[in-house]
């Protein structure tokens, strides 16, 4: 395969994956904050400033809005095109890394990312935004969950497949561990006032960007605690969206792509993600907690960049910087 | 006659579908059958159905102009272009002809230059042609062929005689859409390709894969199974669609430059295993980009090296670098000399009279007679560089006069010529509109010319230019056989 064609599927499944999870956080946030009780410039303030911490985008949005409010977040994370991650340009990013392997991915994979990005770019997802922009998120998401079904259902599990797994889990694990980190913190300030209603509310809601809710809810009865959450989000061997699950799947595709057995390596990238994986199969909960969770989500948040690195520089150490590819040539 | 047809206008051209006033062609009945059939508003839908189509599959041209990069649809209209086979046989024959003598004129113009040193063409013109790579003098193609893949343009007069208006010897577009067009209707009117015998057009892939394999060349490693890749500009070139749908069609790599590296004079693709050998380049980048340290140093498209191995055999190009001599509208002149030089025959397909302002007595008649011509400059395509004397303003007129006068050489002239109309749909009515046809060529081990090709029409009311640049539009082109 080519690197250029395996860089561009990576791409294309981590563009639309940050698609979906950036509209799931603005989901969930919108409605948390139908229910709490911040009110006026403040209260917008607490309420929106995690969302662009998590997004490490604050800096970006300040030089672009005056105001901090669900409005402005939420324009800013959906449409704003001076936001190369906003759900917009994750779309139209995920889209023009399709158009260049079109005729690798399968054309139903492609009318898929073609449909969402037409249909973003047109009135009618304005419409629906302004009406009800808990029903634009989840239609986005929906979209996302559409495409991946329909590239296990239509592309061959082959190479490119491969590649397209590692983009989706990096990305989804990242996305995770970001959810948890800000949360932690908002939640915790100083490790105290575990318990309580608006405690509940709010690591629900952690639970449900991440898809983790109903999940959660099947395994553990009782109360929502931020122990057993960040067990579930950081540990859970077979929730799709945990960041085990999510490293897992990242080792299996690098191993299916070598032809090396798991358990070993023969490649760097190999090596690096083989061991993440054994390090979060026999870590205890409280061994993160007693490390800090913000220093264990960090250092994993690191070595997933390591990750992505070490499988670049294998298999598309051949790609070069952009190419000048607006130079014209006539057409006959 | 019902509604649909009822006030058609006929005016005083070539019809594709009706003979007089009310008067329809056979091969039409069946189609004005159905389409009077339709009930009120289903003539929208199919065309909202189809435009629908074309954009959710992403089959769009970019536009330049503006910097935003739009993504626009080729506007396709859903009356079909019909061509019964007893003509096409006659179209057909007369392409297989012209290709043969365009091959063997590249073939003599890079080595002995015959035609020159009898006299046929002026050796001024070889050597002042923009295209001409005399770089190339002396060296052998794979297979001795040139021109693999050849769109020529046709148009109809007034008593319905197809004509060649211009070759496009470097890289036709547009086939795309013949597939893709073909595709649309069957969706919209599959009764219709029931009832009809319309003949395929859907193994143009395989036929192009084939002549690709055969050209493979000399130091091939295994001329068996060679490897063949599609050299695109990019996403942003505005062919772009096409060469993705040509590369699936196919099955094979599509690259772009930064994929192709040359090491020792062989070209390779740069895989996620490492280098893989590459056999035949199907190149939809010009002569001009493809190699920066042979042709122009600027560009960032091509692959630096490619040329040198395309030299030594190791690689093969479609098409061959420095078919752009025949596409020079000077040189288009001479085909018809070609064709008796080199296969001792009369034309079949005339070309569209013509004037070279090169020439004394030809310059005078076209200067004191440019408000009544089409004046085109040599070289350039996609209906730019053009005058249409009798659409045109005195100011154009008086500056096409000093740019003949300036550079003679670069200019030819003809007469306007009523292409043929055809009906289309436009804005809910039907009228006359005027088409072209571009059948494309394969030339491999045999020569293979697809059914039909690709009809484009002028959806402007009364405008001749039919260039996907300047409002044209697409058809779909039927054969059919009579009954």
């Amino acid at each position: 395969m080519l690197s250029r064609v395996a860089d561009s599927l990576y791409w294309m499944a981590r563009y639309i994956e940050r698609a979906e999870n950036n509209s799931r956080i603005l989901d969930v946030n919108l409605q948390v904050t139908l229910d709490d009780e911040n009110t006026g410039v403040d209260g917008d303030k607490i309420d929106w400033e995690p969302i662009l911490a998590t997004l490490e985008e604050q800096k970006l949005f300040n030089s672009l809005y005056t105001v901090m409010n669900a409005d402005t977040v939420c324009e800013f994370i959906t449409f704003a095109k001076e936001n190369p991650n906003s759900i917009r340009s994750s779309v139209a990013a995920a889209r023009e890394n399709a158009r260049t392997v079109r005729e690798y991915i399968s054309s139903e994979m492609w009318e898929r990312i073609n449909g969402l990005y037409l249909w973003l770019n047109s009135p009618a997802a304005r419409q629906m935004f302004a009406s009800s922009a808990i029903d634009f998120f989840r239609h986005v998401v929906d979209c996302s969950h559409q495409f991946h079904g329909t590239t296990a259902a239509t592309l061959t599990h082959g190479e490119g497949w491969h590649f397209l797994q590692i983009g989706k889990y990096l990305e989804r694990a990242d996305s995770t561990s970001r959810i948890l980190d800000l949360k932690y913190h908002i939640l915790l300030p100083r490790g105290e006032e575990v318990g309580g209603n608006v405690d509940t509310i709010q690591w629900q809601a952690v639970l449900k960007s991440c898809s983790a809710f109903e999940a959660y809810r099947k395994i553990h009865t009782g109360q929502v605690t931020p122990w057993s959450v960040a067990e579930f989000i950081v540990l859970h061997d077979s929730f799709p969206r945990s960041i085990r699950f999510c490293v897992e799947g990242v080792d299996a595709a690098l191993h299916r792509i070598s032809g090396c057995d798991r358990g070993h390596f023969c490649t760097d990238a190999e090596r690096l993600s083989g061991r993440l994986c054994s390090d979060l199969n026999y870590t205890r909960i409280a061994d993160v907690f007693k490390m800090g969770l913000h220093e264990y989500l960090d250092g994993i948040q690191l070595r997933l960049i390591e990750i992505s690195t070490a499988m670049h520089s294998k298999y598309c150490e051949w790609m070069e910087p952009a190419p000048g590819q607006g130079q014209k040539q006539e057409i006959a | 006659m019902g509604q649909l047809f009822g006030n058609y206008d006929v005016g005083d051209f070539y019809d594709e579908m009706f003979a007089a006033p009310g008067q329809v062609r056979p091969h039409y009945r069946e189609v004005l059958e159905r389409f009077e059939g339709m009930v009120d508003g289903e003539v929208e839908r199919k065309q909202a159905l189809a435009t629908a189509t074309f954009l959710n599959q992403g089959i769009t041209f970019t536009v330049y102009s503006d910097n935003q990069g739009t993504e626009r649809i080729f506007p396709f209209d859903l009356f079909p272009r019909i061509i019964p086979s007893e003509e096409w046989e006659h179209v057909e024959r007369g392409l297989v002809q012209r290709i043969q003598a365009l091959n063997q004129f590249l073939h003599d113009i890079y080595h002995e230059q015959r035609i020159v040193k009898e006299g046929l063409i002026p050796e001024e013109v070889v050597k002042s042609a923009k295209h001409f790579r005399p770089e190339f003098m002396g060296f052998d193609v794979p297979k001795d062929i040139y021109i693999h893949i050849c769109g020529s343009d046709l148009i109809r007069d007034r008593e319905g005689n197809y004509l060649v208006l211009e070759d496009n010897g470097r890289c036709p577009s547009g086939v795309s859409y013949v597939l893709e067009n073909r595709q649309v209707m069957k969706r919209v009117f599959p009764q219709l390709f029931g009832k009809l015998k319309v003949r395929p057009v859907d193994d143009y892939g395989q036929e192009l894969l084939n002549l690709l394999r055969y050209v493979a060349p000399a130091n091939c490693p295994k001329p068996e199974d060679p490897t063949v890749v599609l050299l695109t500009p990019g996403i942003y070139n505005s062919a772009y669609f096409e060469h993705s749908y040509l590369a699936r069609a196919m099955g094979i790599e599509i690259v772009v430059g930064q994929d192709l590296v040359v090491r020792d004079d062989v070209v390779y693709m740069k895989t996620t295993k490492g280098l893989k050998r590459v056999d035949v380049i199907y190149r939809r980048i010009d002569d001009d980009f493809i190699d920066p340290t042979v042709f122009r140093k600027d560009s960032v498209l091509g692959v630096p090296g490619i040329v040198s191995a395309y030299r030594k055999g190791n690689v093969n190009l479609a098409n061959a670098i420095g078919t752009g001599i025949a596409d020079d509208k000077v040189m288009y002149y001479f085909v018809p000399r070609m064709i008796k030089f080199y296969l001792g025959e009369e034309p079949i397909l005339p070309n569209v009279p013509t004037w070279l302002t090169m020439f004394e007595e030809d310059r005078k008649y076209v200067l004191d007679h440019i408000p009544e011509l089409v004046i085109k400059s040599a070289n350039e395509s996609g209906g730019y560089g053009m005058l249409i004397g009798p659409h045109a303003t005195k100011e154009e007129h008086e500056k096409f006069r000093q740019a003949i006068i300036q550079d003679p050489r670069n200019y030819v002239a003809q007469p306007v010529i009523s292409l043929s109309r055809s009906p289309s749909f436009c804005d809910g009515v039907v009228e006359g509109r005027h088409v072209d046809l571009r059948p494309y060529i394969l030339s491999g081990e045999k020569i293979t010319i697809i059914p039909g090709g690709l009809t484009r029409v002028a959806l402007r009311k009364g405008s001749l230019v039919v260039n996907s640049s300047q409002g044209g539009g697409s058809k779909d082109s039927w054969v059919v056989d009579e009954e």
